[in-house]
């Protein structure tokens, strides 16, 4: 029971914790699977978390927050956008710029305009995205296991959390199922057999690269206005990486990347509740290896000694039409 | 003929286009001060007053310059063979290490001269060693270098900070840090090197390792351009179907200029263990990897372009604390923003300016081919 219990609490909080991985994770894979890098996906989550806990909390809306938090994300992928899909520059160095902008930017605009060590003020429950309880959770919390899993575990999360769940699904559908899909994969792998077929490439890539910041929008936003109760400098602590790592890790497809997220999320979720525990037979595990096992194992996958990690063909390669 | 390939004079390409995205990006940082209520050119006073202005100043602006240096020669060596490091943040932490280690074994029982070049050796092994095995990967098993070496940044952290807090941290002490080196483990200040020729200099934690950046410098340029490796590098990163052709080994050019390159970004780590701090300490890295990007960028990936980019963020880091300290509203993250759209404008969107400079260039040409 008390095994139960410990998983159960386990598994909720690792839902908690891959929701922000699973928004960016898919908004990488819109971006990389049209053929642009994003190792911007960090920043953009910064930028979005802070639009929202600051519109959040002039305006005491949630959805305004989630809006500008859309917004900014959305600015800052069409400056990477303009840097690597119009000017064919480095997408690497595009991303690594954006990402120490909206450091930048977001702890100075902080400290300036809210003069609280670049935090936003705490935000009341109105102005949040707060838990809600799913329709019968109360009483099908006696329904052995699966009452547990409904009520603890499915229920009560904020709308985000379902929203990122959605999504998954949606980006499949889009992906395999749609004309748009079939063309941005399609653009990712080969752009001159699209640009032939008429298709201007650019605004191809442009649009994932817009989905890829309204995605962004959507993590950054659950970082401040969901998860916590306004935003704090560098909350997004490594995140955007994580992601990105779980989007090597899933292969570039959206439904692995919800297997992906999920694990990160949970070996995160167990890092938290594990720490100072010895386990039966290892005994204590630093905290520090929990950390760093999602890189390791994306290093390993990578290096292809469990399965093959293969990116789109174009990925990261500027686009010339042929004169 | 591409506005993107067209000749342009060499002093455009590494003087006026340079010097075009670096004003670009200042002035977009000046609007960010003034979007938060001050005034850009009295900050650029404070920039420039707290960076140049006095001797203390001096110092520490070349202090923060030979960080720069060590990690801006790290990217370019790689980018020289078309690869690119991104992980010179995980390496010069992992050089750290190296330095401790030499220092620890050796700070009690010989003068720092004798440590000197032991602690070199660490810092270069170790900060290779961590490029090494991203490097393997790449040669041998195709994976992606940029990604594994995001990846070993990470995993760095989380190694260090074990090491540090489960190893090296004191008993009795809440810090997670090494212990103090003595006399024996700490290089010379450069204020203390001209007090030995009677020369005096305000004190900063400017050290010999500026020396070492310097020396690192002719190093990166006579192995470039004056060595058949160097060639070689050159050679695989124009053209790697060139460079099999020519029978050159991949694998072998894949990993030894990485290791060269971590070994140089470990370099940093004698700069700021070995000569500031005197220990190793959490987290000492704190950026200077990644911005060596953009010092590579701006440098053109040429020894003496470094160095002068390598002021400029030196001059930032300095001026930035300096700033930050007379217009409090202005936080240090305004250096971080200034950074990145450095980044930006000097790397990313590089060629934004130059179609209408190769107008410029060759209309006026075209004009004296006339007249002639």
């Amino acid at each position: 029971m008390d095994f139960l219990q410990t998983l159960i609490l386990t598994t909720d909080s690792a839902v908690r914790l891959s929701v922000p991985l699973l928004f960016a994770c898919l908004a990488g894979l819109y971006s990389e699977r049209s053929g642009v890098v994003d190792i911007g996906l960090e920043g953009k989550m910064l930028g979005g978390a802070f639009a929202a806990g600051c519109v959040a909390a002039i305006t005491g809306s949630a959805w305004l927050g989630l809006l500008a938090a859309i917004l900014v994300s959305i600015g800052l992928a069409l400056v990477h956008g303009y840097a690597s899909i119009t000017q064919r520059g480095n997408q690497i160095v595009s991303g690594v710029a954006i990402n120490f902008v909206a450091s930048g930017l977001t702890a100075l605009l902080g400290q300036a305009w809210f003069g609280r060590g670049g935090k936003t003020p705490q935000l009341p429950n109105t102005a949040r995205f707060t838990e809600i309880t799913l329709p019968f959770a109360e009483p099908m919390r006696n329904v052995p296991v699966i009452g547990r899993i409904y009520s603890d575990i499915i229920s009560g999360h904020s709308l985000l959390v379902y929203a990122a769940f959605i999504a998954i699904p949606l980006t499949w559908w889009i992906l395999y199922r749609t004309r748009f899909g079939l063309r941005l994969r399609a653009v990712g792998e080969n752009p001159g057999a699209v640009d032939t077929a008429g298709i201007s490439v650019a605004w191809m890539r442009y649009r994932a690269v817009i989905i890829a910041g309204i995605l962004c929008g959507f993590a950054g936003a659950y970082l401040s206005i969901a998860q916590s109760a306004g935003f704090s400098k560098d909350m997004t602590a490594g995140k955007g990486f994580i992601a990105l790592a779980a989007l090597v890790f899933a292969k570039w497809k959206p439904l692995n990347a919800l297997g992906a997220c999920f694990l990160f999320g949970f070996l995160d979720a167990v890092a938290i509740r594990m720490q100072g525990t010895a386990l039966p037979v290892v005994g204590e595990v630093p905290v520090q290896a929990m950390q760093a096992l999602p890189y390791i194992l994306t290093v390993i996958l990578l290096a292809g000694f469990i399965g093959k990690s293969i990116p789109p063909k174009a990925d990261g390669v500027p686009y010339t039409k042929e004169r | 003929m591409s506005a993107q390939n067209a000749k342009l004079p060499r002093w455009v390409d590494y003087g006026l286009i340079p010097l075009l995205n670096l004003t670009a990006a200042l002035l977009v940082s000046g609007l960010v001060v003034l979007l938060i209520g001050e005034n850009p050119l009295e900050a650029v006073y404070w920039l420039v007053q707290g960076s140049l202005g006095y001797s203390e100043g001096v110092g520490f602006t070349l202090y923060y310059t030979t960080n720069f240096i060590f990690t801006g020669l790290a990217v370019a060596v790689a980018a020289h063979a078309g690869m690119f490091n991104i992980g010179g943040e995980g390496q010069a932490y992992v050089g750290g290490l190296g330095v401790t280690l030499a220092c620890l074994a050796l700070d009690h029982y010989v003068p720092w001269y004798v440590t000197f070049p032991f602690a070199l050796l660490g810092a270069v092994l170790f900060g290779a060693a961590w490029a090494a095995i991203p490097a393997y990967l790449q040669a041998k098993r195709g994976s992606h270098i940029v990604i594994t070496t995001i990846m070993f940044n990470f995993i760095s952290y989380s190694l260090m900070a074990y090491l540090l807090v489960e190893v090296f941290k004191q008993p009795g002490s809440m810090q997670p840090e090494s212990r103090t080196f003595l006399e024996g483990g700490r290089l010379p200040f450069i204020h203390d090197v001209a007090g030995w020729f009677g020369i005096k200099m305000a004190s900063s934690p400017l050290n010999l390792s500026f020396v070492v950046a310097l020396l690192a410098c002719v190093f990166v340029w006579a192995l470039i351009w004056r060595t058949r490796l160097g060639y070689a590098i050159r050679t695989f990163g124009t053209n790697p179907d060139a460079a099999v052709y020519a029978g050159m080994n991949l694998s072998r050019i894949i990993i030894i200029t990485m290791m060269i390159s971590g070994g140089l970004a470990g370099l940093m780590a004698l700069n700021e263990v070995m000569g500031a701090q005197n220990r190793l300490l959490l987290d000492y890295v704190t950026g200077y990897g990644f911005v060596g990007i953009a010092v590579a960028l701006m440098g053109r990936s040429h020894p003496v372009g470094i160095i002068m980019a390598s002021i400029l963020f030196g001059m930032l880091y300095q001026g930035g604390a300096e700033l930050a300290f007379e217009m409090p509203k202005i936080t240090r993250d305004m250096i971080i923003s200034i950074q990145g759209l450095v980044i930006l404008f000097a790397g990313a969107m590089e060629h934004m300016f130059r179609p209408a400079l190769v107008r410029i260039f060759t209309s006026r040409s075209d004009d004296l081919g006339q007249e002639a």
